[in-house]
Protein backbone atom coordinates (compact mmCIF):
# COMPACT_ATOMS: atom_id res chain seq x y z
CA UNK A 1 0.00 0.00 0.00
CA UNK A 2 1.12 3.67 -0.78
CA UNK A 3 0.50 6.56 1.21
CA UNK A 4 0.19 9.72 -0.15
CA UNK A 5 -0.74 13.40 1.01
CA UNK A 6 -2.45 15.67 -1.99
CA UNK A 7 -2.48 19.39 -1.03
CA UNK A 8 -4.70 21.55 -3.50
CA UNK A 9 -4.00 25.06 -2.80
CA UNK A 10 -5.54 28.64 -4.57
CA UNK A 11 -3.19 29.63 -7.25
CA UNK A 12 -1.72 33.03 -7.28
CA UNK A 13 -3.51 36.04 -8.12
CA UNK A 14 -7.00 34.37 -7.72
CA UNK A 15 -9.01 35.93 -5.31
CA UNK A 16 -9.64 34.10 -1.45
CA UNK A 17 -12.50 35.41 0.55
CA UNK A 18 -12.51 32.78 2.48
CA UNK A 19 -9.39 33.15 3.33
CA UNK A 20 -9.87 37.16 3.67
CA UNK A 21 -12.09 36.32 6.38
CA UNK A 22 -9.97 33.63 8.58
CA UNK A 23 -7.40 36.57 8.33
CA UNK A 24 -10.23 39.16 10.16
CA UNK A 25 -10.98 36.05 12.55
CA UNK A 26 -7.51 35.76 13.62
CA UNK A 27 -7.10 39.67 13.78
CA UNK A 28 -9.82 39.75 15.94
CA UNK A 29 -8.64 36.96 18.49
CA UNK A 30 -5.48 39.40 18.67
CA UNK A 31 -2.81 37.36 16.03
CA UNK A 32 -1.64 40.81 14.79
CA UNK A 33 1.21 39.96 13.20
CA UNK A 34 -0.61 37.99 10.29
CA UNK A 35 0.01 39.22 6.97
CA UNK A 36 -1.83 37.01 4.78
CA UNK A 37 -4.33 33.53 4.99
CA UNK A 38 -5.08 31.21 1.94
CA UNK A 39 -7.09 28.31 2.52
CA UNK A 40 -6.45 25.13 0.51
CA UNK A 41 -7.63 21.57 1.12
CA UNK A 42 -5.86 17.98 1.50
CA UNK A 43 -6.87 14.79 0.56
CA UNK A 44 -5.07 11.56 2.11
CA UNK A 45 -5.12 8.95 -0.50
CA UNK A 46 -4.41 5.24 0.42
CA UNK A 47 -3.57 2.78 -3.01
CA UNK A 48 -3.42 -0.27 -3.59
CA UNK A 49 0.04 0.15 -5.82
CA UNK A 50 3.23 -0.46 -3.47
CA UNK A 51 5.08 1.63 -6.80
CA UNK A 52 5.74 5.05 -5.93
CA UNK A 53 6.16 6.14 -9.06
CA UNK A 54 3.45 4.65 -10.22
CA UNK A 55 1.16 5.79 -7.74
CA UNK A 56 2.52 9.92 -8.08
CA UNK A 57 1.71 9.33 -11.85
CA UNK A 58 -2.25 8.01 -10.64
CA UNK A 59 -2.25 10.43 -8.21
CA UNK A 60 -1.41 13.58 -10.66
CA UNK A 61 -4.01 12.47 -12.99
CA UNK A 62 -6.21 12.12 -10.56
CA UNK A 63 -5.78 16.00 -9.60
CA UNK A 64 -6.17 16.84 -12.98
CA UNK A 65 -9.34 15.22 -13.48
CA UNK A 66 -10.71 15.29 -10.42
CA UNK A 67 -9.13 17.12 -7.42
CA UNK A 68 -8.29 20.00 -8.36
CA UNK A 69 -9.57 23.07 -10.45
CA UNK A 70 -6.58 23.34 -12.58
CA UNK A 71 -8.22 26.74 -14.01
CA UNK A 72 -8.34 28.41 -9.85
CA UNK A 73 -6.02 25.80 -8.42
CA UNK A 74 -2.49 24.53 -8.19
CA UNK A 75 -1.85 21.25 -6.49
CA UNK A 76 1.25 18.62 -5.21
CA UNK A 77 0.97 15.64 -4.79
CA UNK A 78 3.92 13.48 -1.60
CA UNK A 79 4.47 10.10 -1.03
CA UNK A 80 4.09 9.73 2.98
CA UNK B 1 -38.49 21.47 -30.25
CA UNK B 2 -38.02 18.70 -27.75
CA UNK B 3 -35.87 19.51 -24.64
CA UNK B 4 -34.53 17.79 -22.04
CA UNK B 5 -33.33 18.07 -18.21
CA UNK B 6 -30.54 16.40 -16.61
CA UNK B 7 -31.43 15.13 -13.00
CA UNK B 8 -28.61 14.57 -10.73
CA UNK B 9 -28.91 13.81 -6.88
CA UNK B 10 -28.96 17.22 -4.67
CA UNK B 11 -30.49 19.63 -7.38
CA UNK B 12 -33.72 21.64 -6.02
CA UNK B 13 -34.42 23.72 -8.98
CA UNK B 14 -35.20 20.71 -11.22
CA UNK B 15 -38.99 20.76 -10.93
CA UNK B 16 -39.02 24.64 -11.40
CA UNK B 17 -36.78 24.30 -14.81
CA UNK B 18 -39.39 21.22 -16.34
CA UNK B 19 -42.25 23.20 -15.46
CA UNK B 20 -41.09 26.33 -17.10
CA UNK B 21 -40.09 24.34 -20.07
CA UNK B 22 -43.31 22.22 -20.40
CA UNK B 23 -45.61 25.62 -19.89
CA UNK B 24 -43.05 27.03 -22.68
CA UNK B 25 -42.56 24.69 -25.21
CA UNK B 26 -45.67 23.09 -24.42
CA UNK B 27 -44.66 19.84 -24.10
CA UNK B 28 -42.95 18.20 -21.15
CA UNK B 29 -38.98 17.16 -21.41
CA UNK B 30 -37.43 14.32 -21.19
CA UNK B 31 -35.60 13.38 -18.17
CA UNK B 32 -32.42 12.34 -18.07
CA UNK B 33 -31.04 10.47 -14.93
CA UNK B 34 -26.86 11.21 -14.21
CA UNK B 35 -26.45 7.54 -15.10
CA UNK B 36 -27.81 7.65 -18.23
CA UNK B 37 -25.27 6.99 -21.09
CA UNK B 38 -27.16 8.12 -23.94
CA UNK B 39 -29.38 11.46 -24.26
CA UNK B 40 -32.33 10.97 -26.89
CA UNK B 41 -32.61 13.45 -30.03
CA UNK B 42 -33.63 16.49 -28.79
CA UNK B 43 -33.13 20.67 -29.45
CA UNK B 44 -32.26 21.81 -25.94
CA UNK B 45 -30.57 20.25 -22.94
CA UNK B 46 -31.11 22.15 -19.93
CA UNK B 47 -28.84 21.19 -16.29
CA UNK B 48 -31.13 22.96 -13.78
CA UNK B 49 -29.99 24.69 -10.25
CA UNK B 50 -29.54 23.09 -6.90
CA UNK B 51 -27.11 21.35 -4.92
CA UNK B 52 -25.75 18.10 -6.91
CA UNK B 53 -23.59 16.05 -4.67
CA UNK B 54 -23.98 18.61 -1.66
CA UNK B 55 -21.74 20.81 -3.46
CA UNK B 56 -19.03 18.88 -2.27
CA UNK B 57 -15.17 19.21 -3.25
CA UNK B 58 -16.24 21.66 -5.32
CA UNK B 59 -19.72 23.16 -6.91
CA UNK B 60 -20.62 21.43 -9.88
CA UNK B 61 -17.79 18.67 -9.76
CA UNK B 62 -18.60 15.45 -8.54
CA UNK B 63 -21.77 16.01 -11.03
CA UNK B 64 -19.96 16.90 -13.65
CA UNK B 65 -18.17 13.70 -14.05
CA UNK B 66 -21.42 11.17 -14.34
CA UNK B 67 -21.63 9.34 -17.33
CA UNK B 68 -24.89 11.92 -18.13
CA UNK B 69 -22.27 14.70 -18.73
CA UNK B 70 -20.20 13.05 -20.92
CA UNK B 71 -23.37 12.04 -23.09
CA UNK B 72 -24.53 15.80 -23.31
CA UNK B 73 -20.47 16.89 -23.69
CA UNK B 74 -21.17 14.35 -27.05
CA UNK B 75 -24.33 16.25 -28.01
CA UNK B 76 -22.83 19.72 -27.76
CA UNK B 77 -20.14 18.58 -29.60
CA UNK B 78 -22.78 17.83 -32.39
CA UNK B 79 -24.36 21.34 -32.15
CA UNK B 80 -27.67 20.59 -29.76
CA UNK B 81 -28.35 23.80 -27.70
CA UNK B 82 -27.47 23.37 -24.17
CA UNK B 83 -28.43 25.55 -20.94
CA UNK B 84 -26.71 25.56 -17.51
CA UNK B 85 -28.13 27.59 -14.32
CA UNK B 86 -26.58 28.01 -11.27
CA UNK B 87 -25.53 25.06 -10.65
CA UNK B 88 -26.39 23.52 -13.62
CA UNK B 89 -23.38 27.39 -14.96
CA UNK B 90 -21.13 25.26 -12.09
CA UNK B 91 -21.19 21.78 -13.75
CA UNK B 92 -21.05 23.00 -17.58
CA UNK B 93 -17.34 25.14 -16.17
CA UNK B 94 -16.65 22.12 -14.50
CA UNK B 95 -17.10 19.91 -17.85
CA UNK B 96 -14.73 22.30 -19.57
CA UNK B 97 -17.54 22.98 -22.15
CA UNK B 98 -17.47 26.69 -20.60
CA UNK B 99 -13.92 28.71 -19.92
CA UNK B 100 -13.58 29.74 -16.28
CA UNK B 101 -15.21 28.67 -12.18
CA UNK B 102 -17.27 29.96 -10.42
CA UNK B 103 -16.02 30.95 -6.48
CA UNK B 104 -17.51 31.74 -3.09
CA UNK B 105 -19.66 35.28 -2.84
CA UNK B 106 -17.15 37.80 -1.98
CA UNK B 107 -19.67 38.76 1.07
CA UNK B 108 -19.36 35.08 1.52
CA UNK B 109 -23.11 35.11 2.51
CA UNK B 110 -25.21 33.14 0.48
CA UNK B 111 -27.50 35.76 -1.96
CA UNK B 112 -30.94 34.97 -2.52
CA UNK B 113 -32.86 38.03 -4.31
CA UNK B 114 -33.90 39.79 -7.83
CA UNK B 115 -31.27 41.63 -9.48
CA UNK B 116 -30.86 43.74 -12.63
CA UNK B 117 -29.31 42.12 -15.92
CA UNK B 118 -27.93 43.49 -18.74
CA UNK B 119 -28.40 41.40 -21.65
CA UNK B 120 -25.36 42.29 -23.86
CA UNK B 121 -24.84 39.87 -26.76
CA UNK B 122 -28.42 39.27 -28.19
CA UNK B 123 -27.26 37.52 -31.37
CA UNK B 124 -27.41 33.78 -29.79
CA UNK B 125 -29.77 31.33 -29.94
CA UNK B 126 -30.22 31.69 -26.06
CA UNK B 127 -30.69 35.89 -26.20
CA UNK B 128 -32.25 36.88 -29.20
CA UNK B 129 -35.45 37.33 -28.03
CA UNK B 130 -34.14 40.59 -26.36
CA UNK B 131 -32.74 44.09 -27.06
CA UNK B 132 -29.19 44.65 -26.91
CA UNK B 133 -28.60 46.55 -23.73
CA UNK B 134 -32.34 45.64 -22.49
CA UNK B 135 -32.38 45.72 -18.61
CA UNK B 136 -34.29 42.60 -17.44
CA UNK B 137 -35.58 41.19 -13.94
CA UNK B 138 -34.16 38.07 -12.63
CA UNK B 139 -33.79 36.28 -9.25
CA UNK B 140 -30.34 35.03 -7.79
CA UNK B 141 -29.78 32.10 -5.41
CA UNK B 142 -26.54 30.92 -4.78
CA UNK B 143 -23.69 31.15 -2.58
CA UNK B 144 -20.65 30.57 -5.39
CA UNK B 145 -21.83 32.51 -7.91
CA UNK B 146 -18.43 34.53 -8.60
CA UNK B 147 -17.30 34.06 -11.58
CA UNK B 148 -13.16 34.33 -12.08
CA UNK B 149 -11.42 33.67 -15.25
CA UNK B 150 -7.49 34.38 -16.01
CA UNK B 151 -6.97 37.66 -17.94
CA UNK B 152 -6.40 35.53 -21.27
CA UNK B 153 -9.57 33.82 -20.90
CA UNK B 154 -11.51 37.06 -20.48
CA UNK B 155 -9.95 39.01 -22.64
CA UNK B 156 -11.03 36.02 -24.80
CA UNK B 157 -15.02 36.67 -23.74
CA UNK B 158 -14.82 40.16 -23.41
CA UNK B 159 -12.80 40.26 -27.50
CA UNK B 160 -15.66 37.79 -28.82
CA UNK B 161 -18.67 38.85 -27.26
CA UNK B 162 -19.14 35.75 -25.71
CA UNK B 163 -20.87 37.17 -22.35
CA UNK B 164 -24.08 37.30 -22.87
CA UNK B 165 -25.41 38.47 -19.82
CA UNK B 166 -24.10 40.66 -16.91
CA UNK B 167 -24.86 42.34 -13.52
CA UNK B 168 -26.57 45.54 -14.02
CA UNK B 169 -25.17 48.52 -12.57
CA UNK B 170 -24.69 48.05 -8.98
CA UNK B 171 -26.38 45.24 -9.13
CA UNK B 172 -23.44 42.61 -8.83
CA UNK B 173 -24.17 40.28 -6.25
CA UNK B 174 -21.43 38.14 -5.90
CA UNK B 175 -18.37 39.50 -6.40
CA UNK B 176 -18.23 38.42 -10.47
CA UNK B 177 -15.08 39.69 -12.44
CA UNK B 178 -16.45 42.32 -14.95
CA UNK B 179 -20.27 41.79 -13.49
CA UNK B 180 -20.57 38.67 -15.69
CA UNK B 181 -23.92 36.51 -14.84
CA UNK B 182 -23.65 34.67 -18.35
CA UNK B 183 -21.48 33.39 -20.72
CA UNK B 184 -21.49 31.30 -24.07
CA UNK B 185 -19.40 28.96 -26.13
CA UNK B 186 -17.69 30.03 -29.05
CA UNK B 187 -19.38 27.74 -31.43
CA UNK B 188 -22.59 29.49 -29.80
CA UNK B 189 -24.49 26.65 -28.48
CA UNK B 190 -23.39 25.82 -24.79
CA UNK B 191 -24.79 28.81 -22.21
CA UNK B 192 -24.57 29.08 -18.49
CA UNK B 193 -25.27 31.58 -16.16
CA UNK B 194 -26.07 31.79 -12.55
CA UNK B 195 -29.70 33.70 -12.54
CA UNK B 196 -32.90 31.81 -12.51
CA UNK B 197 -34.99 32.54 -15.82
CA UNK B 198 -36.98 29.61 -14.92
CA UNK B 199 -38.41 31.28 -12.19
CA UNK B 200 -39.50 34.32 -14.24
CA UNK B 201 -41.68 32.99 -16.40
CA UNK B 202 -45.64 34.09 -15.61
CA UNK B 203 -47.97 36.47 -14.28
CA UNK B 204 -48.04 34.39 -10.60
CA UNK B 205 -43.77 34.72 -10.58
CA UNK B 206 -44.98 38.45 -10.59
CA UNK B 207 -43.20 39.58 -13.96
CA UNK B 208 -42.10 37.09 -17.18
CA UNK B 209 -38.65 38.70 -18.13
CA UNK B 210 -37.10 35.24 -18.20
CA UNK B 211 -39.59 33.96 -20.73
CA UNK B 212 -37.80 35.31 -23.64
CA UNK B 213 -34.76 33.19 -23.07
CA UNK B 214 -36.76 30.07 -22.86
CA UNK B 215 -38.58 30.91 -26.26
CA UNK B 216 -35.15 31.84 -28.31
CA UNK B 217 -33.52 28.93 -27.51
CA UNK B 218 -37.03 26.61 -28.18
CA UNK B 219 -37.43 28.42 -31.10
CA UNK B 220 -41.11 29.85 -30.31
CA UNK B 221 -42.07 33.40 -31.76
CA UNK B 222 -38.49 34.57 -32.22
Amino acid sequence: MTKARITVTLKQGVLDPQGKAIEGGLASLGFTGVDSVRQGKVFDVELQTTDPNQAKAELNDMCAKLLANTVIEDYSVEII
Amino acid sequence: MKSAVILLPGLNRDQDMIAALTKISGKPPVMIWQTETEIPDVDLIVIPGGFSYGDYLRCGAIGARMPALRALAEKAAKGVRVLGVCNGFQILLETGLLPGALMRNASLKFVCKEISLEVTNVDTAFTRGYEKGQIIRCPVAHHDGNYFADPQTLADLEDNDRITFRYAENTNPNGSINDIAGIINKQGNVMGMMPHPENLIEAAHGGSDGRALFESALDIAV
